[in-house]
């Protein structure tokens, strides 16, 4: 009925043993699977695509310039994790957060990291997302990244590897609830056959972790969008409509004494808690772009007065970087006194010039990214370029070698995925969110994103990604 | 509520009401423009730019007026501004803004409008009274997503606000304009009990009655011919047609106290809701006598007058407060 074939290379597969045969935990999917016609598969696709066209969950796609909204496509066969798996990533994933946010606040206090000679300084005060304006500022219960998207992928040894750690704005989230709509409303018979860890409460989850972010009696949260025209913006109208907040535009908003207000149809009324969703640099004309028309005239102000909470606070992007990420693992030994639980994927840096001369030897078998790119963009993926492509990046690494940085071709693991001509495999990562307030919390479950060209390993949505429902199974080993 | 969301609620469901009664107008063009003796066939045509004020614009595209052309004009044209697609895809944009704060039946109503609407100009449509039907089912869909969902909150207030201050205003320059197609000699010229009127005359009547969905109200409340003097007490002054004058003001009237406000001076509606009330209750006490010892086309002017003042109050105590 259904084939269900290995990927080349000896590939992790979620779904199947290397002899071929279905893994235990999918093994209720699979006989499910094969009672299932292609017709009425297809039928359910194709009930899914109407089903996200008429709700709108779509994204606006950089650079089309007819600002077409595309839908993000949807596979049905979801991606089952295993809860003894999830306890391992879940325990890694607090790990990792909690050293991140230590980490922020201490280079934006004493910098014990670089006194202790564990990172170079210039690391740290000469990375653009550094943030100056931040330095001495006491942020309420130490925490800078309220909300953190982590992106893991396993590699062919069957073991999880951070990718890389989103710390500014992460998106994604609103996906991964309507994903999980969205299969519940085609398969109900499925959720029968497996225990799958709830999500809905997310929205709770974030705004509690919202409200604990400031010491405000009763404070009034909002979410802070660039507006309709932002490719995420049906994440944020999602979000602010699942917590009972109001989204706002700089234009809502407005600086007077030293308090924040948003412009209502009874007055003025105060904000205490903004979830923003735009990057530091479009915050406030006065501080930070002065052409920026998103942002808050006078923001940062009051931000610095502590009369109104950023989440995340200004300045995190400098523990996303990059260039900081091969340090995670020492800040967690540093700052908690414990050995990493998730590992990093081995990283060399270019500015180093060992590291240097092993990339620019084995650049054809690499991945090479730039430190401050992001979405997929200003990267070499060294076996699936041509000779001149990868001669051309071996002269930008060249010329300014600490830009970036560079690491083995991973392995994505792969899952089962619809394509035109049937099932087949395709490479997948995972990013779950973590929320840090008072303390951590986090649903079970993450996006699942999916590479859907044969081969491909970039999963990211402006690049031909897809996303697939994350399934965290409960109760069972 | 933000003052941004408010106005975007509030010109969402202003723009689908134009659409509707601009489809509503087009309606009553195309039935009289079919009839072999109407006179003046071209001034019919060229009425429903006259009440949009697209005239210029028009002629700016097409030579002369003629009747497939003023519909794709009015209609499908996405480039005139007044269009019916161009009114369903303001009201979508401006939805796509608020969509945090409508649920999600009304937004899947109005964005599945959109992407239906937005084809037609390319794919064409079936027939020009499938797509007024068309419209008119959207609108409905709408509005029957929004009272049978929507939280009696503010946002449902500003909705039903923008609906019914667009309405008044349509119903009135629809009323002016045909009135004055129809008898351009003032209807109390016309005694109630004169026989019957020509044929073109009861045919204009009724088309401006069934367009207003009024024509069944009419013959339950009259029991007798169409005659100008009672269409116009009709569409003016009964309480009980969902689009006459009255019932547009009483509502007005009836929403202003439940959007949320401070009291006493603090109350950014006071204004608004004096003019509201003052013209809500000269037209409960008002007499079709009065208005056609005034004139129809005067008296729905200086209506007209006082209805943008109280829009222009709205605007002014609650979408851009500072």
């Amino acid at each position: 009925m259904h084939a269900l074939t290995l990927p080349a290379n000896g590939h992790y597969d979620e779904m199947l043993l290397q002899s071929g045969a279905i893994r235990p935990h999918y093994q209720p999917f699979a006989s499910w699977l094969h009672a299932q016609t292609p017709e009425a598969l297809a039928k359910k696709r194709a009930e899914a695509d109407l089903l996200f066209h008429k709700v709108g969950i779509t994204f606006a796609v950089y650079g089309d310039e007819a600002g077409a909204e595309r839908l993000i496509p949807f596979d049905t066969v979801p991606r089952i994790v295993p809860s003894s798996e999830w306890q391992m990533l879940e325990a890694g994933l607090r790990q990792r957060v909690t050293a991140l946010n230590r980490f922020l606040w201490d280079i934006y206090h004493e910098h014990e990291i670089i006194k202790a000679g564990l990172m170079p300084a210039e690391q740290v005060f000469a990375n653009a997302q550094y943030q100056p304006a931040m330095q001495g500022l006491d942020l309420p219960h130490g925490i800078y990244a309220h909300i953190t998207g982590v992106d893991l992928i396993r590699h062919s040894d069957g073991g999880y590897y951070v990718l890389e750690d989103n710390l500014r704005v992460p998106s994604g989230v609103s996906y991964m609830l309507e994903n999980r709509k969205m299969m519940m409303r085609l398969f109900p018979e499925l959720f029968a056959r497996y225990q799958v860890a709830p999500v809905a409460h997310y929205p709770t989850l974030l705004l509690n972790t919202l409200r604990h972010a400031s010491t405000a009696d009763n404070p009034t949260v909002v979410v802070l969008t660039p507006g309709p025209f932002n490719s995420a913006y049906f994440e944020h109208a999602f979000l602010a409509q699942q917590m009972g907040v109001e989204l706002v535009e700089g234009q809502d908003l407005f600086v007077k004494d030293d308090y924040l207000y948003m412009r209502t149809t009874v007055g003025p009324q105060r904000v205490d808690v903004i979830y923003r969703r735009i990057d530091d640099a479009f915050l406030d004309p006065l501080a930070f772009r002065a052409d920026s028309m998103l942002g808050v005239p006078g923001l940062l102000s009051v931000y610095k007065r502590g009369n109104v909470i950023l989440a995340n606070a200004i300045g995190t992007g400098v523990a996303d970087d990059k260039s900081i990420y091969p340090y995670v693992p020492d800040m967690i030994r540093f700052y908690l006194g414990e050995e990493p639980i998730l590992h990093n994927v081995p990283t060399w840096q270019c500015r180093k010039p060992e590291d240097l001369d092993h990339v620019l030897t084995h650049m054809a078998d690499l991945v090479v990214k730039e430190v401050h790119g992001a979405g997929g963009y200003g990267m070499l993926v060294g076996p699936a370029s041509t000779a001149a492509e990868v001669a051309d990046f071996r002269e930008r690494v060249r010329a300014n070698p600490s830009n970036y940085i560079a690491q083995p071709t991973l392995c994505l693991s792969s899952c089962p995925t619809f394509v035109d001509s049937g099932i087949a495999p395709r490479h997948i990562d995972l990013r779950p969110f973590v929320l840090s307030g008072r303390e951590i919390s986090m649903v079970a479950g993450g996006l699942t994103r999916v590479a859907l060209k044969q081969g491909s390993l970039v999963v990211n949505s402006s690049q031909g990604g897809g996303t697939k429902d994350t399934w965290i199974l409960e109760g069972q080993a | 509520m933000l003052s941004r969301t408010a106005s975007q609620l509030y010109w969402m469901s202003r723009y689908l009401e134009r659409a509707e009664n601009l489809v509503r107008m087009l309606d009553v063009t195309h039935s009289l423009s079919l009839l072999p003796q109407s006179r003046g066939a071209t001034t019919e045509l060229a009425a429903p730019l006259a009440v949009t004020g697209s005239l210029d614009a028009y002629h700016a595209k097409h030579d002369k007026l003629a009747a497939e052309q003023l519909f794709n004009f009015m209609a499908l044209d996405l480039d005139n501004p007044t269009s019916v697609l161009s009114c369903l895809k303001f009201a979508r944009e401006n939805a796509h803004a608020v969509r945090g704060q409508i649920t999600s039946e009304m937004w899947e109503a109005i964005n599945a409008t959109w992407l239906e609407a937005k084809e037609m100009p390319k794919r064409g449509i079936p027939s020009v009274s499938a797509f007024f039907d068309w419209v008119k089912e959207r609108s409905h869909l709408f509005r029957g997503a929004t009272y049978g969902t929507l939280q009696r909150n503010d946002a449902y207030c500003f909705i039903r606000l923008g609906t019914f201050i667009e309405r008044a205003d349509n119903t009135a320059r629809l009323l002016d304009v045909k009135s004055q197609l129809i008898a351009p000699a003032q209807p109390s010229l016309m005694p109630v009990d004169a026989p019957a009127e020509s044929a073109p005359d009861f045919y204009a009547w009724s088309a401006l009655l069934r367009s207003l969905s009024a024509f069944e109200a009419y013959h339950a409340a009259y029991r007798d011919a169409l005659d100008g003097r009672r269409v116009t007490e009709l569409l003016i002054l009964r309480p009980d047609v969902p689009r006459s004058l009255r019932a547009c003001c009483d509502e007005i009237r009836a929403i202003l106290p439940q959007i949320e406000a401070g009291i006493g001076a603090q109350d950014a509606g006071r204004d608004v809701k004096k003019l509201a009330g003052k013209l809500a209750i000269q037209i409960e006490y008002g007499s079709v006598d009065e208005i056609l010892a005034l004139g129809l086309h005067e008296w729905l002017t200086g209506f007209l007058q006082r209805s943008a003042r109280i829009s222009e109050a709205v605007r002014e105590a609650y979408l851009e407060a500072t």
